[in-house]
Parts: C-alpha cells; sequence; structure tokens
C-alpha cells in the first residue's frame, strides 16, 4: 500500500512537471492526456486506498526523513485514515472533473499547457497537505496550494484587475499563514515534535499548561495554538474577517474557482480543524470563537450574495457561507459532519461553477446576470445539473445538501457552549437566504425573457461534451451523496477515529436517511428552504419588478450589502493608505534621517575621518618607524614591569 | 649523525642545495635557457620539498641534529604550505618579472633560500636555529624587496625593512639571551619547564618575555611594530611583495606558536594580556586607515595588518581549538591572499603597474573573469560566506567565545565590519564604476600556467568551502600532539 | 694550576718584547722623512675626520664585505685543522660542506664581476 499512497501525489506532481517544462514542445492534446492520465490515476488510487481505509486498515508512517535539527527530525510522512481518504477522493474526483472540462473551456487559451500544469501541480500540492502526517508537511502543502492558488488567480497576468485580485489574495492569506506558523511554533514549543500522533498523544497531559501572555493575563498554551492554527483556517478558508480575497479570486478562470475557491483549497481550513480536532476539543474557548466566527460568515455573506449580479460572484458568496457553515459545525466539535458537508458541497459547489462556466463560455464571457435569461431552452444539461446543484445548495431533501446542511444545524441545536445560540439564529436565517440567492440565480439565468442582445442570442447552443460530461459526473454525487453517506455520518463512523468525537456528535433518533427526512419534514430548516425558493419565485418569475422597488425601499441595507459591509474600504483606508503613509514617515524620518543620515552615513563618515587622520602616522620617515617601535616596547615594558 | 637526522632535515638540505645549483647554474647557461632551466628546476625542486615533508613526517615530535630541529604534523603541514605557496608565487610573477627584467637566477635563489629559512623556522626547537632561520629569510626578503635596482621606492623599502628588521632581531636576541641567563638552555622544549622553576624577581622573566614577543610581533607586522608593512608592500615589485606577504605569515605562525604557546606556556597569562591589546589595536588600526588607501598593494598592506591581528585572536585564548582555529586562519588567509596579488600580477604589463585602485574601475567590463575572480577573494578577505575566509574568521571567533571573550568577540566582529568597506569597494569599482579611460587600462594577458593556477585559486575559494572542516581537523590533529 | 698558565705568560712576554724589539729598531735604523700624508691616520682610504655626508664608492665596502667572508672562513678552518683528527670523517665532510656553499657564492661573485675594480 505504501507505494500506492506514494503513487497518489507523486503521479500528479509527474504530469506537472511534464506539461510544466515539456508542454510547450509535446502540444496542446498531448499536454491534457498526460495530466489527465496522471490525475486520473491518482483518483483511482485514492478510492483504492479509501475501500482499504473502509476495511478497516490505516497508515502512519514517515517516507522520508528530511534534516534532524536538535533531536527533532524533520520528515516527509503520511497519514492514511478515514478522514485523509475521503479528502483524498473527493480532491482528485473533482480535480479530474475539472481537468476534463478544462479541455473545452480553455480551448483557445494560449496559455492551455500551463493551465494543465498548475492544477496538475495543485492537485499534488493538495494531497500533500491532506495525507501529511506531520505539521511540517502540512504547513508544505499548505504553503504550496496558496502559492498555485496565487498562480492562477493571476492567470490572465495582463489583465489589471487579476494582477490586483491575487496580489489582494496573497496578501490576506499571508495574515492567516502568520497566524498558522506561529500556532505551529507553539507546537513545537509544548511538545517537541511536529508529529501528529506524538502531539495528540500528549495533549491531554499539557491541557492546563499556562503561558503568561500581555497585561499579565494567563493564555491556555492549548487555547493559544488553537486560535492561532484557526487563524490560518481562517486565511485559507475565508472566514470573516479575512474573506474578502475570495469573491475577487473570481478573476481566475472558472475551472480554478471550481477546484480551489470552492471545492478543495478553501477547505483546507475546514481540514486543519477537523484534523486537530485533539485539540480543538480540548480547548472550548476557542470553539466558541469558531462557533461564532463561522456563524458570522454563513450568515453575512449569505446575504451580500443577495445582491451580487456577476453569476460567478454569487457563487463565490455562497461558497463563503457554506464554509461558514462547515466553521460551526466544526465549532459545534461535529467534526465528521463538518467533513460530511466539505464532500457534498465539493460536489455540488463545483457543478454550479462549472455549470456557471458553462453559461459563460456559451454567451461568450459575460458574467452579468441581468444580460442573461431564458437560457433553459437552449442549455438543458447544464440547465438541469445547475438546478440540481440549487436544489442541493439550498437544503432541499433528498439532495445531498440537505442531509449535510441539516445534521450541521441540529448539532448548532444541541451544543451548549457559550456562542452556540447566535450561530444557531444565524444559520436557520442563512438557510433562507441561502435558498433565495441559489433560485435568484437559476431564474435569472435560465428563466424569463432573454435579455442578452440578438447577435449573442443567435449563437447559443449546448456545451460541448467535454464540459457536459464533467457536469453529469457532478451531478451525481451531488444528488445521492448526502443520503447514501448520512447513516454513517450520523452513526459516528464516517471518520472512524480520524476526528474527536464531539458530545453532539450522535443523534439518537433518526439514524437513518429516511429518518431523517421524516423529521426534516417536520422541523424549521426545510420550510425555511422551500420558503426562500417561494420568495425567489415571487420576486423573479412573477413579479420582476419586485426586486427593484425592494432596493429602494431599503436603499441602505440595499447599499451596505452592495459594498459587502465596507470590509475592502476599509483595509484599503486602514492598511494599504495607512501603511504607505506610514512607511512614508519611516522613510523620510527613521531610515533617511536618522538610520541613514546619523547611524550609518555617520559612522561611516567618522571612520573615514579616523583613517585619514591615522593614515598621517605613517609619515615615510624611518626614524619615525622605528620610534614607534621603541615607544611600543617602552610601553610594553613598563606594563609588564607594573603588573 | 644519524639517518634521522638527515631525514629530519632532508626538505631543507635538497631545497639548499638546489638553491646553490640554480645560482650558479644561472652563470653558466646562455641568456635564452636561464629562465626556463631556473624556472622549472626551481618549480620542481619546491615540489620535491613538499613532497619530502610529507614522505617523511611524523605525527609526534622526533627531534634531529642534536634537538635542535624538530619534525611533527604541524611542521609538515606548514612547509608543505609554504612550498606550494612559494611554487604559486613562482608561477604568479613569471610575466610580471620578465617585463621588469627581474626573472633571473637570484629572484630563484633568493626564493628558494627563503624557503630554507622558513622551513628551519617551523622546525626548530632551540633559539639558535629558530633565529638562524629567521635571519636567512629576512635576508633574502631585504634582498628581494630591492631587487629592482632601478626603482627608488624598492631601495627606499629595502632599507626601512633592513633598518627596522635589524633593530627587531637585536631586541629579539637580547630577549632570547635574557632567555638562557635565566634558564640556562636554549631548547624551546625545556624552556617552558626551566623559567618556571626558576624563583626570585620576575623582572628579568618578564623582560625577556617582552623583548621576544615584540621581535615576534615585529616579523609578522603586528601593530604598533607594523610600520614597515605598508612601504615595503607598496615599494617592493609586485612579484616580491606577493612572496613576502604569504610564506612568512606561514612560518611566522609556526614560530609564535612554538616560542609563545609552546616555550613561554607557562607565561601564557602574562602574555595573554598583551596579545590581546596588540590584537586589537591590530584590527582597528588596519581595517581604518586600509579604508583611506588608494594605493592596492597598500591597502593589502593594511588588511595583512589587520588579519594578523585576528590571527593572534586565536592564539591569545590559550587552547588547543583557538591555536588550531588561527592556524586554520592563517593557511586560508594565505591561498586568499595569493590570489589576490595573483590578480594583480596577472594584469599588470610591461609598464603597468595595476596597482591603484582606480586602475580597477570596470574592470568587469573589460576583463569579466578577472572581475570574478577578483571578486571571490575579496568576498573571502572581507569574510562573507560561502567563501573559505568566512569560515577561517567563523572558527577563529568561535574559539575566542568559548574561552569566554564573547566582548572581544563582538569587537572583532565589529571591526572587521569596517574592514569588509574597502574590500567591497574594489568590488564597487570593477562591478560598478565606468570604465577608466583616462589611461591606458588594464590588459588580463597572464601566462598560460598562471592562468590556470588563478582560476583554481579564485575558485578554490568558493569550491573548498564543503571540505573546509577538515583542515580544522588537520590542524587540530597537529597541534594536539604538542600540547 | 697555575702553572698551566706559564706559556700564556711567556707569549706575552715574547709579544710585548718583539714590538717593542721592532717599533725601537725601526725608530733607530730608518731614515726619517715625514710629510702630511704619512703623518694622517689611515682608515680605508677615507680621511678619518671629515663631515660624513661626504659621497663613496660603494666598491669599498663590496670589498670589505668579500674579503670578511673568506676571513671568517679562515678562523673557522684553524679549529677544524687542530681539532681534525678528534672529529674524523664527519668532521672532514661538514667542513667540506661548507666549503662547498662558499665555493659557490665565490663563483657567483666572481662571474658577476664583483671582484673587478673597473
Amino acid at each position: 500500500m505504501k507505494v500506492i499512497y506514494l503513487l497518489v501525489p507523486l503521479a500528479c506532481l509527474v504530469a506537472a512537471i511534464i506539461a510544466g517544462f515539456w508542454g510547450a514542445k509535446i502540444g496542446n492534446s498531448a499536454t491534457h492526456r498526460i495530466t489527465i492520465t496522471g490525475v486520473g490515476l491518482s483518483f483511482v488510487l485514492s478510492v483504492v486506498v479509501l475501500f482499504d481505509v473502509l476495511d478497516g486498515h490505516s497508515f502512519n508512517g514517515s517516507i522520508y526523513t528530511w534534516g534532524t535539527s536538535g533531536g527533532v527530525s524533520f520528515e516527509v510522512g503520511f497519514l492514511i485514515d478515514h478522514l485523509s481518504a475521503v479528502m483524498m477522493a473527493v480532491v482528485t474526483f473533482v480535480s479530474l472533473m475539472v481537468h476534463i472540462y478544462t479541455i473545452g473551456y480553455m480551448r483557445d487559451d494560449p496559455g492551455y499547457t500551463r493551465f494543465f500544469c498548475y492544477i496538475a501541480l495543485f492537485t499534488f500540492a493538495m494531497l500533500m497537505l491532506v495525507m501529511a502526517n506531520n505539521f511540517l508537511q502540512l504547513f508544505f502543502g499548505w504553503e504550496a496550494v496558496g502559492l498555485v492558488s496565487y498562480l492562477l488567480i493571476g492567470f490572465w497576468f495582463k489583465r489589471e484587475s487579476a494582477v490586483a485580485a491575487n496580489l489582494k489574495a496573497f496578501l490576506v492569506n499571508r495574515v492567516g499563514d502568520l497566524g498558522f506558523i506561529l500556532g505551529i511554533a507553539a507546537v513545537m514549543y509544548l511538545f517537541g515534535t511536529l508529529d501528529y500522533s506524538a502531539v495528540f498523544s500528549a495533549a491531554s497531559e499539557k491541557q492546563n499548561a499556562v503561558v503568561t501572555g500581555v497585561l499579565g493575563y494567563e493564555w491556555s498554551w492549548i487555547t493559544l495554538i488553537c486560535l492561532l492554527l484557526f487563524v490560518g483556517a481562517m486565511g485559507k478558508s475565508a472566514q470573516v474577517p479575512l474573506h474578502v480575497w475570495l469573491p475577487d479570486s473570481m478573476e481566475g478562470p472558472t475551472p480554478i474557482s471550481a477546484l480551489i475557491h470552492a471545492a478543495t483549497m478553501v477547505t483546507a481550513g475546514i481540514f486543519l480543524v477537523a484534523r486537530m480536532s485533539p485539540l480543538f476539543e480540548l480547548s472550548t474557548t476557542a470553539s466558541s470563537v469558531i462557533l461564532v466566527i463561522g456563524g458570522l460568515t454563513a450568515l453575512s455573506m449569505a446575504l451580500v450574495g443577495l445582491v451580487q449580479n456577476d453569476i460567478k460572484r454569487v457563487v463565490a458568496y455562497s461558497t463563503l457561507s457554506q464554509l461558514g457553515y462547515m466553521t460551526v459545525a466544526l465549532g459545534a466539535s461535529a467534526y465528521s459532519v463538518a467533513i460530511f458537508h466539505l464532500a457534498t458541497h465539493a460536489f455540488f459547489k463545483a457543478l454550479l461553477f462549472l455549470a456557471a462556466g458553462s453559461v459563460i463560455i456559451a454567451l461568450h464571457h459575460e458574467q452579468d446576470m441581468r444580460r442573461m435569461g431564458g437560457l433553459r431552452r437552449y442549455m438543458p444539461i447544464t440547465y438541469i445539473t445547475s438546478v440540481i446543484g440549487s436544489l442541493a445548495l439550498a437544503g432541499i431533501p433528498p439532495f445531498s445538501g440537505f442531509f449535510s446542511k441539516d445534521a450541521i444545524i441540529e448539532a448548532v441545536h444541541h451544543s451548549n457552549i457559550p456562542g452556540a445560540g447566535l450561530a444557531y439564529a444565524a444559520v436557520l436565517m442563512g438557510v433562507v437566504v441561502t435558498a433565495f440567492y441559489s433560485f435568484r440565480l437559476i431564474f435569472m439565468v435560465f428563466h424569463g425573457e432573454p435579455r442578452m442582445d440578438k447577435q449573442a442570442r443567435s449563437h447559443l447552443k449546448e456545451s460541448p461534451w467535454v464540459v457536459t460530461v464533467p457536469l453529469v459526473l457532478l451531478a451525481i454525487p451531488s444528488l445521492l451523496s448526502g443520503g447514501f453517506l448520512v447513516e454513517s455520518v450520523l452513526g459516528g463512523h464516517f471518520l472512524g477515529d480520524a476526528v474527536a468525537q464531539g458530545p453532539s456528535a450522535g443523534e439518537g433518533d433518526h439514524l437513518t436517511a429516511v429518518g431523517l427526512m421524516t423529521h426534516g419534514f417536520l422541523a424549521a430548516p426545510l420550510w425555511l428552504a422551500l420558503g426562500g425558493v417561494f420568495l425567489a419565485w415571487i420576486f423573479y418569475v412573477r413579479v420582476p419588478s419586485l426586486p427593484g422597488n425592494v432596493s429602494q425601499r431599503l436603499s441602505l441595507i440595499y447599499r451596505i450589502l452592495h459594498r459587502k459591509y465596507g470590509f475592502d474600504q476599509f483595509y484599503q483606508w486602514l492598511f494599504a493608505s495607512g501603511g504607505v503613509r506610514l512607511g512614508e514617515w519611516l522613510w523620510k524620518r527613521a531610515d533617511i534621517a536618522l538610520i541613514d543620515g546619523f547611524a550609518v552615513n555617520g559612522t561611516a563618515n567618522m571612520v573615514g575621518w579616523f583613517s585619514r587622520v591615522l593614515k598621517r602616522l605613517q609619515t615615510g620617515y624611518v626614524y619615525h618607524y622605528a620610534f614607534v617601535m621603541i615607544i611600543g616596547v617602552v610601553v610594553f615594558l613598563s606594563w609588564g614591569l607594573w603588573s | 649523525m644519524t639517518n634521522q637526522d638527515i631525514l629530519v632535515v632532508l626538505p631543507e638540505i635538497v631545497i639548499a642545495l638546489m638553491a646553490c645549483f640554480i645560482l650558479v647554474l644561472d652563470l653558466y647557461l646562455p641568456a635564452t635557457k636561464k629562465k626556463k632551466f631556473g624556472y622549472g628546476l626551481s618549480l620542481v625542486t619546491l615540489m620535491v620539498g613538499a613532497g619530502l615533508s610529507i614522505v617523511y613526517s611524523e605525527p609526534a615530535p622526533v627531534y634531529g641534529l642534536n634537538g635542535l630541529v624538530l619534525m611533527d604534523s604541524l611542521s609538515a603541514i606548514l612547509k608543505v604550505g609554504i612550498c606550494i605557496s612559494t611554487g604559486f608565487v613562482l608561477v604568479y610573477s613569471r610575466g610580471y618579472a620578465d617585463a621588469r627584467g627581474l626573472w633571473k637566477g637570484e629572484f630563484f635563489a633568493l626564493a628558494l633560500f627563503g624557503v630554507v629559512g622558513m622551513m628551519v623556522m617551523t622546525a626548530s626547537n632551540h633559539l639558535l636555529s629558530l633565529y638562524v632561520g629567521l635571519e636567512l629569510l629576512a635576508l633574502c626578503l631585504y634582498t628581494m624587496v630591492a631587487l629592482r635596482i632601478d626603482s627608488t621606492a624598492a631601495s627606499e623599502a629595502a632599507m626601512k625593512y633592513f633598518v627596522l628588521g635589524a633593530l627587531a632581531s637585536g631586541i629579539l636576541l637580547y630577549g632570547m639571551s635574557l632567555l638562557y641567563g635565566l634558564t640556562g638552555t636554549l631548547y624551546i622544549n625545556e624552556l617552558s619547564a626551566s623559567i618556571v622553576r626558576h624563583d626570585g624577581s620576575t623582572l628579568p622573566r618578564t623582560m625577556a618575555l617582552i623583548l621576544v614577543l615584540v621581535g615576534l610581533l615585529f616579523k609578522i607586522g603586528a601593530v604598533p611594530f607594523h610600520m614597515w608593512v605598508p612601504d615595503v608592500y607598496e615599494g617592493s615589485p609586485t612579484s616580491s611583495t606577493v612572496y613576502l606577504a604569504t610564506a612568512p605569515k606561514l612560518a611566522g605562525f609556526a614560530i609564535i606558536l612554538r616560542l609563545l604557546a609552546d616555550g613561554l606556556g607557562s607565561l601564557a597569562t602574562e602574555w595573554q594580556g598583551m596579545l590581546l591589546v596588540v590584537s586589537i589595536i591590530s584590527l582597528a588600526l588596519g581595517n581604518i586607515i586600509a579604508i583611506a588607501q588608494s594605493n592596492i598593494k597598500r591597502m593589502l598592506a593594511y588588511s595583512a595588518i589587520a588579519h594578523v591581528g585576528f590571527f593572534l585572536l586565536g592564539i591569545l585564548t590559550g587552547e588547543v581549538s583557538g591555536y588550531a582555529s588561527a592556524m586554520a586562519y592563517i593557511l586560508i588567509y594565505a591561498v586568499v591572499t595569493l590570489g589576490a596579488f595573483g590578480v594583480i600580477l596577472a594584469l599588470s604589463s610591461k609598464g603597468v603597474e595595476a596597482d591603484l585602485i582606480e586602475d580597477y574601475s570596470g574592470l568587469n567590463q573589460s576583463h569579466p573573469w578577472a572581475a570574478f575572480i577578483m571578486l571571490l577573494l575579496m568576498f573571502s578577505l572581507a569574510g562573507i560566506p560561502p567563501t573559505i575566509g568566512f569560515y577561517a574568521k567563523l572558527s577563529v571567533l568561535q574559539a575566542v567565545v568559548n574561552a569566554g571573550m564573547t566582548w572581544v568577540a563582538v569587537v572583532a566582529v565589529v571591526l572587521s565590519v569596517i574592514g569588509a568597506f574597502y574590500y567591497l569597494r574594489i568590488v564597487k569599482v570593477m562591478y560598478f564604476d565606468d570604465l577608466a579611460t583616462s589611461h591606458p587600462g588594464l590588459q588580463f594577458r597572464p601566462k598560460q600556467d598562471a592562468r590556470i593556477l588563478l582560476t583554481i585559486n579564485g575558485l578554490a575559494v568558493v569550491v573548498l568551502m564543503p571540505w573546509i572542516g577538515k583542515l580544522t581537523t588537520l590542524c587540530e590533529g597537529a597541534i594536539e600532539v604538542l600540547f | 694550576m697555575l702553572a698551566n698558565y706559564l706559556p700564556v705568560l711567556l707569549f706575552l712576554i715574547v709579544a710585548s718584547g718583539l714590538g717593542v724589539v721592532l717599533l725601537v729598531a725601526g725608530k733607530l735604523l730608518s731614515p726619517h722623512r715625514p710629510n702630511e700624508q704619512k703623518l694622517s691616520p689611515y682608515e680605508c682610504g677615507f680621511e678619518a675626520f671629515e663631515d660624513n655626508r661626504m659621497k663613496f664608492d660603494v666598491r669599498y665596502y663590496l670589498v670589505a664585505i668579500l674579503f670578511i667572508i673568506f676571513d671568517l672562513e679562515i678562523a673557522f678552518l684553524f679549529p677544524w685543522a687542530v681539532a681534525l683528527d678528534d672529529i674524523g670523517i664527519f668532521g672532514f665532510l661538514a667542513m667540506m660542506i661548507f666549503l662547498l656553499v662558499l665555493v659557490a657564492g665565490f663563483i657567483y661573485e666572481w662571474m658577476k664581476g664583483a671582484l673587478e675594480w673597473e
């Protein structure tokens, strides 16, 4: 099995290297064949690993020791258990779909081979991240996916907005990564090792270790570590207030939005917290923070999604909101539920993005929903798969999203740590909003009167098979995976013992899919979701003039939402221009005047002056030289005789 | 007289005989063959000398000629170093000396006699053999400085060197005679024990120590006995400067180690304080005055003073690791300095002395390879990683810190940083200034053998880095057997 | 013990006696016609008392140095010759090597023309 574990990431790496270095030489079709073969191999092997793990096998060991320093060894190693196996399967499956889809989407792009290199490289990095058995490799994967994400957001590097967006993504992620690496350093300091299993087994005995921080407060080490790691997770998984980069990342090509900024990379934070669950279980404070942040993100980002007109941005904000849901589940200690939602979300969100991409290419890179409409007649497959994705997103049974989202809401409902009530309210309201914006999208794009110009309409047709096949393949798990997996999730054996079991993980009553569905009909979330769909229908099909009226009536709220709560402007003001002003001040006063003028050049001038003065000692007269020698002898003699 | 007596000094005997032979042969050969034969024979002699030093080396001291000389790893390593660096000197100097009429039998003979003197110094176990070696070297150096008869600067330099050298020799001899009076022995390995036995007033003992110390410090050119260094470096023809800037430093290390650390080791507490003062003012003065120099030979002279100060830091720790680091330091310094002067020699041509710093402006544009080699060597002298010069400084500083003198290490680092300025200025001049137009410009036309050696020499500064730990092991092994 | 020094005493007496006899004989027997040259003290061809910054010919020194080398060589040879029976073949070879080195130097100075005044 060890060979298979190794092959899973390496197949992608090799494909990426070939595509990167020789892509231009071997041509477009050879490139995509090679990368798809590589990723396909990874996928098949991942499935093999998944079944092997389901059989009860697991693996934890190092493959290669990179270096040893001061008793700490830095290793490349794999930890294969339920959690990583599920992640591997999800990542490689979505990645494979995106690879196939890309053939159609990027067909005429000059950066075709570069693109394939990047996404194969991304798959490798993501696999290294999820398969890691130590913090160092986790950090490697973490930074590598960040790097590829940066490269891909700025894929069209001639577009100024794309460059700005990738810079923004990079900088915001830096903030999170700083927390992350500080967290790793704290782990290193407290436990003296970077190995997961060693850290987890030692965690409970260090539970009461405290550190005296600023202002004399005593912090629990575990809480500190958890919060720092969670800051990293916030950056990568785009939680408020570090979420600002994700909507802008839609500047990248749509397959990337599907693969990296919806299905896999942004869920790395969720994965991280689930992986670290034995630590997070020990800190109620950290769980509370996670719960509140997640709830805030879930509701506030869903609300922003209501007012977006760019089709990709709607899906992007829904991604932010769904990541909030997962975070809420983590905060409620329902780690397996979070991963469950991560998996179902990966399928239906990738589906929605790819469907959006399909629409975008059909309309020749038109992304504004106000210039769409009535597309269901032209693009039936895209339409049907989009509806499936949206139903799953809105949480309508028996689609996958229903089960995972309902499980989250139930878990929060039963949680009793501080902040749970707030989070519960947020996720319940979020359900209405989610249903509303997702069907707003469906209605605006596929129903009603076509609003695009004549020329565009005449070219409308269904996308080619390389685009639609992935849609269909993604629609299947979007439809089925929920009901299929829910029993094992609620039974508590979905992830085996890979994650800590929170107190509210199991639900006594309705342990089967059917049971949950009947329960669902009696509980609020389903009705709230249906209400949201109905509202959307009224707003965008029944009375199309209503949205305009409402937005005028509630112009203040509309403007707040439209400005996305002003996060961007605030950061711009505080960090960007404030930073520039501070930098300018430090440059002029501190650097030029004090450091350069006084310290650096002052020292240099003084040394130079000394040099010129001392140079005169060398007169050139031999009797002066002899005199200096004699003086030296006399000084030494008197010193030696005195002491 | 046994075989062992001969073997201990076999390399010296061979080189001395060959020097006489080359001197006489030079008189009888026709003019066309003179240069080739002298050059080739000298190189062969030096190689044989180095080879014999290795072949007959013994790790623990073996005494010969009634204990006048000895042979151990220390002397073997230094002898090999002296022979090889003198070989490099000959190769580098050929083009330069040939163009100035200095490439003749006397040059080879003087160089070889000097080598014999240095080898005797490294191998001496007796104050007399040490002094004879020292003077043999010194006489050769005085003459080599004055070799260019038509140059007043060279004559002046030689005169100064000779007068001051005689003064220093007198001081050294006075110290030695006091030592003999106190202890009744001239054998260095017996000094240490005898001098402690002497009880009564410490005044003559201290005086003897100081006078010997002064004599030694003059020979290696430490402040305040350094005044001859800049004038001699600048005034003598570069082919002689490169000789007196490299190999004698190794021999100087040997006599300091033998006489101070070994012979006067029991007085370590007394000379450590003086060495500390000397090394710090050497570092300060050397590094600071070098900044104001416009002549690269003179600049390298002040740099030599600063480097001597640095290697004395290793000596004054009074520990084996310190001595070993000083030895590694001086060996590395010799390699790097050889290269630096080698570049200067290669850039000088008939009528052009490449000795002004401004001559080097824009060298990268006209001779990128020479500029690159010079860059490596300057980085190494300044102690910038990943060059061996960095390692040399590091190991000395390590020894100093381990000896508990952290503040000394800090001062040394600060002064080295000041010193980095003038090395980097050469780099700046070569790479960032415009090509000099006011004068004919430098030609980089070394002979083929010099070109190859120069390339090896320059690259070694970086390439040897992975194996540099072996050097320290070697030096530590050589010094451990002494203590 | 003191008797051992009798030859030395005899040597002193004979030497001083001889010196006195010769000087007295010269004074009595020789013609006495003094001039300025004859009366001035003589050293190496220079005036003994004059300005020390005068120019002089460096060849004087060359000859003097060369002379000293061979002068000292003789000084080494006398005791060696006396003790040759005791030091045997080793002593003989050592002196031969010493002479060989001197010969090398001699050849060098000869060929270089150091022995010729003009």
